[in-house]
């Protein structure tokens, strides 16, 4: 089975590569990059896709995602976060491990890979948790979780408050090769918070979180990572002091990385307005200043990856009063053309907006994606950086719809997804 | 003129023009609980709902005879006897009731904007009585109303709200109400009872009760409601009588003529001295009084509103 992509602009960041040419692909993996593939094989046995005007990219992989399997299989399952995925256009995704019971131990990590293989649609990359039943207390078994596959460690949800807890992980990480990933949360600090702390949290009378509980916890987890020499990543980045202590640390060659999701580079906390409850989210929407703050992150580099945060809750947790609400969007189908929109705006080139959508995701998570080159699985996204459509969740796989996007005009989507060679998602 | 919305959630959205409009149907409205027989039938067959998650008695007190004199059916529920107990959400209760065609339903909350919710949810007027920290729209109106009875105008005046800003609904409804008819308003309390942004409303902010009450027309004292606050913020409940307090001492540097508030209930000897509570400046009484007619009024616009013109046909105003 061959399948010819020809025609489209490629952007490859791995092989700085952005030009009009031809894809192939045979069996599962790349077979083939450049002008005129067609006559190199003869047309027999040969799907074409004609794709001029479209944009060929390495898949995309959301690094931070929540697929609520086991246990809360009511807002989202591996399969329906997995065709979720597909659907906006992401070849590979990684799941956070607060799930019931927590992703704390082999048995949890083999079932949701056990799950995704069933299913079949993207690759699925555990995160495990980095404290047992992640309660910030003992570390997991590391080694034994990196060997039934999971990539990362992290206590996402939750802020490991415990400062010698974190050396001790991130030091045994690191002799591992594994990577960790920080939710950094000052939880005395952010106490009963319900929206960013400023003006709109205080007219609309809720408790705030104020952007130190964020910096201060950013700042902690560089000095560790820094005087242990080890690496850290910063998960969903929120306000402009965290942008400026990871550049500054970036400076001097500490080794930490740090994502950004859609909703944290679009939005502002006047979303919460009418205390819409898919707009509370934990870090919480802040103010333009750190949008901007965040936006210029995504655009030197400070910030090495945009990650949904991919959140599903269903009414349950969403169609109650603001304060009991639970924190979270989802991301999947709506984090492509949100990203594109720094595109249009002049704050990323395609070619970045790919590096933080593929081959940085790939690098800090040390899976061998997120490039085009010969000989690689054939994880392939083709956008089509034109179509304009409008955000209508009752339309998304995700089986929740918790979003505040819902009605908002958007151009670009994924037209085809392809992983390892086979067409998972094709738009209609 | 009527008002815009089936609902009154905060002070935030009203006008100018609304706010005037309920302080003088309400002043109109006043002289009926002066009457022999305390009735008029100009919401009988109307049915009037308080649902109250919140334990209160002044404020429901109040709606229920602001109601009754208006001759509307009441009925009370409190988060205590209601199906709440068993785990119903505050949607399918408002359903439920709904269900029973209510004409207001009256709700008080601790979740700041549950009002908002049920209020996008059902055909019926919602009046919210106090939401969390956010607000407290007829306490505003009737400490307006209450302003401008004693003081002929709200424009112009020097307003001190002292206390616990950072919890408090009732200052977040009366600074919206108070700067939107032109007082000069400050607040007054501790930082750590000081909620960031709130400058953004248009009020000068102080750490000192002195300083904000100097040459004050009207001073406004907020109960310290030590039981919103999850953990204890401030030291003591001395340190905050004696630094944050209002007495018979530094009431003095207040206009002579000053006009002291309370939304109530009174923490006597905390953020009030007793015989300033009780003293000549104190207008908590009037506040309360007035409180009935504001809420005849809303009840009556809101429910009754049907009628172009106040009840006593006053529509010069």
């Amino acid at each position: 089975m061959r399948l010819l992509l020809r025609g489209g602009r490629i952007i490859d960041p791995s092989q700085q590569l952005d030009d009009q040419m031809d894809l192939l692909i045979e069996g599962k993996a790349i077979a083939g990059l450049g002008k005129d593939l067609t006559r190199a094989g003869g047309e027999s046995d040969l799907t074409i896709l004609e794709l001029e005007g479209k944009l060929v990219v390495p898949g995309l992989i959301d690094m931070h995602t929540h697929l609520r399997e086991p246990g809360f299989e009511y807002k989202e399952t591996v399969r329906t976060g997995s065709l979720a995925a597909a659907a906006g256009g992401f070849t590979s995704i990684a799941c956070m491990p607060n799930t019931d019971p927590v992703n704390d131990n082999r048995s949890v990590t083999e079932f949701i890979l056990r799950k995704a293989k069933e299913c079949g649609v993207v690759n699925v990359y555990p995160v495990a948790a980095l404290s047992k039943s992640s309660e910030g207390a003992v570390i997991t078994e590391f080694a034994d979780l990196r060997d039934a596959g999971a990539v990362a460690f992290s206590d996402d949800g939750k802020s490991v408050m415990n400062s010698g807890l974190v050396r001790r992980a991130l030091e045994y990480a690191h002799t591992l090769g594994m990577p960790v990933i920080s939710h950094c949360e000052d939880m005395d600090l952010a106490a009963g918070g319900a929206a960013n702390e400023g003006a709109v949290a205080t007219r609309l009378g809720l408790r705030g979180i104020p952007n130190i509980a964020e910096d201060l916890m950013v700042g902690r987890d560089i000095g560790i990572a820094e005087y242990t020499g080890t690496a850290i990543h910063i998960a969903h980045v929120s306000t402009a002091g965290a942008v400026r202590l990871i550049r500054e640390a970036k400076k001097r060659d500490v080794k930490v990385t740090a994502e950004a999701a859609p909703h944290h580079f679009t939005l502002t906390d006047e979303a919460l307005q009418d205390y819409d409850t898919n707009a509370k989210v934990n870090p919480p929407l802040r103010t333009l200043a750190d949008v901007n703050a965040v936006r210029e992150g995504l655009k030197d580099g400070t910030l090495d990856a945009i990650a949904s945060d991919h959140a599903p809750h269903s009414t349950l947790e969403k169609d109650v009063e603001f304060d009991y609400a639970a924190n979270g969007m989802i991301g999947l189908e709506t984090s492509l053309a949100l990203s594109l929109r720094l595109v249009e705006e002049g704050v990323l080139t395609l070619n970045q907006l790919v590096a933080r959508m593929s081959t940085n995701p790939a690098r800090i998570l040390k899976i061998p994606r997120g490039t085009l080159q010969v000989g690689a699985d054939a994880d392939v996204t083709v956008i089509d950086p034109n179509e304009g459509w409008t955000v209508d969740a009752r339309t998304f796989q995700s089986r929740s719809k918790n979003t505040p996007f819902n009605g908002w005009r958007l151009r670009g989507r994924a037209l085809v997804t392809i992983v390892g060679g086979d067409i998972k998602y094709r738009a209609r | 003129m009527r008002l815009a919305s089936k609902d009154l959630l905060g002070i935030e959205q009203l006008s100018v023009e609304e706010i005037n409009l309920i302080l003088d149907t309400a002043a109109a409205f006043k002289e009926i609980s002066t009457r022999e027989v305390k009735k008029a039938p100009t919401l009988r067959g109307k049915t009037v709902i308080t649902l109250f998650y919140e334990p209160s008695t002044r404020t429901r007190t109040s709606f229920e005879i602001a109601a009754k004199r208006l001759s509307a059916d009441t009925i009370n529920i409190s988060a205590s006897t209601s199906s709440v107990v068993k785990g119903e959400t505050l949607i399918d209760t408002a359903k439920n009731l709904e269900a029973m065609n209510p004409d207001i339903v009256v709700i008080r909350h601790s979740a700041s904007g549950a009002p908002h919710l049920l209020a996008r949810l059902v055909r019926h007027s919602i009046i919210n009585a106090g939401d969390g920290a956010h607000e407290h729209p007829t306490q505003a109106l009737l400490d307006m109303f209450t302003i401008r009875e004693k003081r002929g105008r709200i424009a112009g005046l020097q307003i001190a709200i002292v206390g616990d800003i950072a919890h408090s609904r009732v200052a977040r409804s009366n600074i919206h109400g108070l700067t939107k008819m032109g007082a000069k308003v400050t607040v007054a309390g501790p930082p750590m009872m000081m909620p960031r942004g709130i400058d953004k409303l248009g009020v000068g902010v102080s750490h000192s009760i002195n300083e904000a009450i100097k040459g004050a027309d009207i001073i406004m004292m907020l109960r310290v409601q030590f039981e919103r606050q999850k953990e204890q913020i401030f030291p003591s409940i001395r340190e905050y009588a004696t630094y944050f307090g209002l007495n018979r001492e530094n009431v003095k540097l207040a206009k002579k003529d000053v006009i002291v508030m309370h939304p109530g209930p009174v923490n006597r000897g905390v953020e009030i001295a007793p015989d300033v509570a009780d003293g000549p400046y104190s207008v908590i009484l009037d506040q309360v009084t007035n409180g009935v007619a504001v809420r005849m009024a809303l009840l009556y616009l809101l429910a009754g509103g049907k009628y172009e013109t106040s009840p006593q046909g006053r529509e010069d105003h």
